[in-house]
């Protein structure tokens, strides 16, 4: 029986329709034989890459509560096998859609087994015991690739590795956007991504209702990892060489600023902010050269400081439930709601979790029941 | 045998700056709850203060100027851009750590260029000790490491101070109903801290005389490492961390096989020790309750 379209909640797909849209128009143009600007299609690439970089983070940090600083990590050693692999190919099968496919998945592979390995450890330590165990896996990692013989990786100087079509490459990235959005957004929808968002919010009581917590929180590094790899393999096929000292632990915190900006829990925040960053941080880098460009991470970190404070103050609470974008939201399409209810609606995780508003979630601590307790005054 | 002694020295020296550092990382841990991501650059902070200072040519007053000025840095820092997110989620607050890393780093190449500056603090010069050549500077940190951890040590046991601190990081509620005043003991720990990294600052330069940005980066990880190999909050837990992590280091750096892989030896370490002990060497098991 089809579904009536009117009963299609077409607020969950939006972000497959915009982001599928725009493939399609870029695509039919690119395929079209029209001439796309190189500059253009890098970006695009880099977009792509930034968005399942983000979308695939906000799966550890978002939804399972648990701080990862090394998931350019995981890129890296998908950036390296997918390379690897793409470059034994490419003199029998060529670098056609092909070879792309096998490195994607060997590479995506890979990194799902390293997310194992670094799940592991997740159930024993938690917060800053495993961010700590996290970041010292990526300075491992980059230091194994950086220290390997030129045959095998390729040491210090790097991985060369085929570059794909530009004016098609940006297409399949797209394409693995839709993937990522399709798997992770149907994940976190699901039973077990509920199981996931539980042991975020309550590790005992999800663990007393019978949630399997070992299970779960390996299943969500396994896969957030894999989409990390899957971006590392598409970095490999956009660049000529694969450098390990791209991965270090500031491409990580990158990648978990896009997260934290988006808004926490919010896939479409993270999708937006990790567009964003990496549109301005591209921009940016062709405005100010010279002596200039180190004004760019000035930039970047006052305006870090000053989002995360206006967010996050306790202090500016009041001031945040005044202007804010769902108070705008409210006023432009809902006139009649009232503009201060915004508060603690916390029946809406039980909808759909990927719809919260931005700065609500922003300002939702990541141990909600600790707080509880302590508020209660009675145990710590 | 010399090269075992000479190696330990150094070691020892090395671990005695990172334990110094970490120091700094797990008593802001112990007291604030949250993780000085900017702590490292303080490092890189107090060595471009002793480069400006000794144009003067009197290392003492540009060492005492490091340490005032970081001082007064870790408290700006702690005022402007930590307090008003007291109470806010712990990551939130490591997110604006991470930021003001980014500035101190991007201010400082703004102000100095993004080449390398040379300084000399003191020619120290080497020794022959039972027939091993070893390296004053060496000495001279290990030394005063000893003597900075054992008045901190003294200072938190025996100084009203030092046990407000102790019972702020025990319970923060119940050192407030005691008439503890909580912000000004974190004013206090973030200016111990800085005070610690600007010294730690100064041992770099006199371990290697060139300072750029980026100094603080590296050495802030690793000594972040140690506070957590040790247990993070603990503070003998610190100085042990950063003594082992030290040693290691400069034991992987003289085996040629291995030297190449040090950080990865290092990290390592902090996995495999913390998959035994999940909470480092000295760190409180903290029991969950519901």
């Amino acid at each position: 029986m089809m579904k009536k379209l009117s009963n299609i909640h077409w607020n969950h797909y939006l972000n497959y329709i915009v982001i599928g849209l725009f493939t399609l128009i870029f695509g039919s143009l690119s395929l079209g034989g029209m001439y796309l600007n190189s500059s253009l299609l890098f970006l695009m690439e880099k977009i792509a890459i930034s968005i399942i970089l983000a979308v695939s983070l906000s799966i550890v940090v978002g939804f399972l509560g648990e701080l990862s600083l090394g998931h350019a990590g995981f890129m890296c050693v998908g950036a390296y096998l997918g390379g690897k692999v793409a470059t034994l190919l490419e003199p029998s099968i060529g670098n056609s859609p092909f070879n792309l496919l096998i490195s994607l998945i060997v590479g995506g592979a890979v990194a799902a087994v390293c997310g194992v390995i670094i799940g592991i450890p997740a159930l024993r330590l938690r917060g800053d015991y495993l961010a700590i165990v996290t970041l010292a896996f990526g300075e491992i990692v980059k230091s194994l690739f950086q220290n390997s013989s030129d045959e095998s990786f390729g040491g210090a100087l790097g991985l060369d590795t085929p570059r794909y079509d530009k004016q098609y490459l940006f297409i399949w990235a797209f394409a693995l956007v839709l993937i990522t959005l399709a798997v992770v957004q149907n994940f976190i929808r699901s039973k077990h991504g509920r199981a996931v968002t539980a042991i975020r919010d309550n590790e005992i009581a999800a663990r007393s209702s019978g949630i399997n917590v070992t299970k779960y929180k390996l299943l969500a590094f396994t896969i957030s990892a894999f989409f990390a790899g899957i971006a590392g393999v598409l970095y490999s096929f956009s660049n000529y060489t694969v450098q390990s000292a791209k991965f270090g632990y500031n491409y990580s915190i990158e990648i978990l600023v896009m997260v934290v900006l988006g808004g926490m829990g919010s896939i479409n925040g993270s999708i937006i902010a990790a567009a964003l960053i990496t549109f301005l941080n591209t921009k940016l880098a062709t405005i100010l050269t010279g002596d200039l460009a180190v004004l760019q991470n000035l930039f970047y970190a006052i305006i870090l400081i000053a989002i995360i404070i206006y967010n996050n103050a306790p202090s500016l609470k009041n001031f945040r439930n005044r202007f804010n974008f769902g108070v705008l939201y409210r006023k432009l399409i809902k006139r009649n709601a009232d503009p201060t209810n915004i508060g603690d609606d916390k029946a809406k995780w039980d909808v759909v979790p990927t719809k919260i508003e931005m700065n609500e979630v922003l300002s939702t601590d990541l141990n909600p029941s600790d707080n509880y307790i302590k508020g209660k005054g009675g145990d710590k | 045998m010399e090269l075992i002694l000479s190696t330990l020295i150094n070691g020892l020296s090395l671990g005695g700056i990172y334990a110094m550092i970490a120091l700094g990382y797990t008593m802001v841990y112990g007291i604030a709850k949250m993780l000085n991501f900017a702590h490292g650059d303080i490092i890189m902070v107090g060595g471009y203060v002793i480069y400006v200072f000794m144009s003067f040519h009197n290392p003492l007053l540009a060492i005492l100027m490091a340490v005032i000025c970081c001082v007064i840095l870790g408290i700006v820092i702690e005022k402007v851009a930590y307090k008003p997110l007291r109470g806010a989620s712990p990551l939130a607050v490591l997110i604006t750590a991470i930021g003001v890393s980014y500035l101190l780093q991007s201010l400082a190449q703004i102000i100095f260029g993004s080449a390398n500056k040379m300084v000399t603090v003191y020619e120290f010069g080497a020794i022959k000790l039972w027939g091993v050549t070893i390296q004053v500077s060496a000495l001279v940190t290990l030394a005063v490491t000893v003597v900075v951890m054992t008045i901190l040590t003294l200072f938190i046991k025996y100084t009203r101070i030092g046990r407000a601190m102790v019972a702020v990081s025990e319970d923060k509620g119940a050192a407030q109903l005691m008439g503890i005043n909580v912000n000004k003991i974190i004013t206090i720990t973030f200016a111990i801290g800085s005070a610690l990294a600007a010294l730690a600052g100064l041992f770099y330069l006199l371990k290697a005389p060139s300072i750029s940005n980026t100094l603080g980066a590296m050495p802030g990880i690793k000594a972040f490492t140690a506070a957590v190999i040790g247990g993070i909050g603990s503070i003998p837990g610190a100085m042990l961390g950063g003594i082992l992590l030290g040693v290691v280091e400069c034991i992987s750096y003289k085996i040629t096989a291995i030297a190449p892989y040090t950080d990865a030896i290092e990290f390592s370490i902090l996995i495999i020790i913390l998959l035994v002990k999940p909470t480092g060497f000295l760190g409180k098991v903290r029991r969950e309750k519901v």
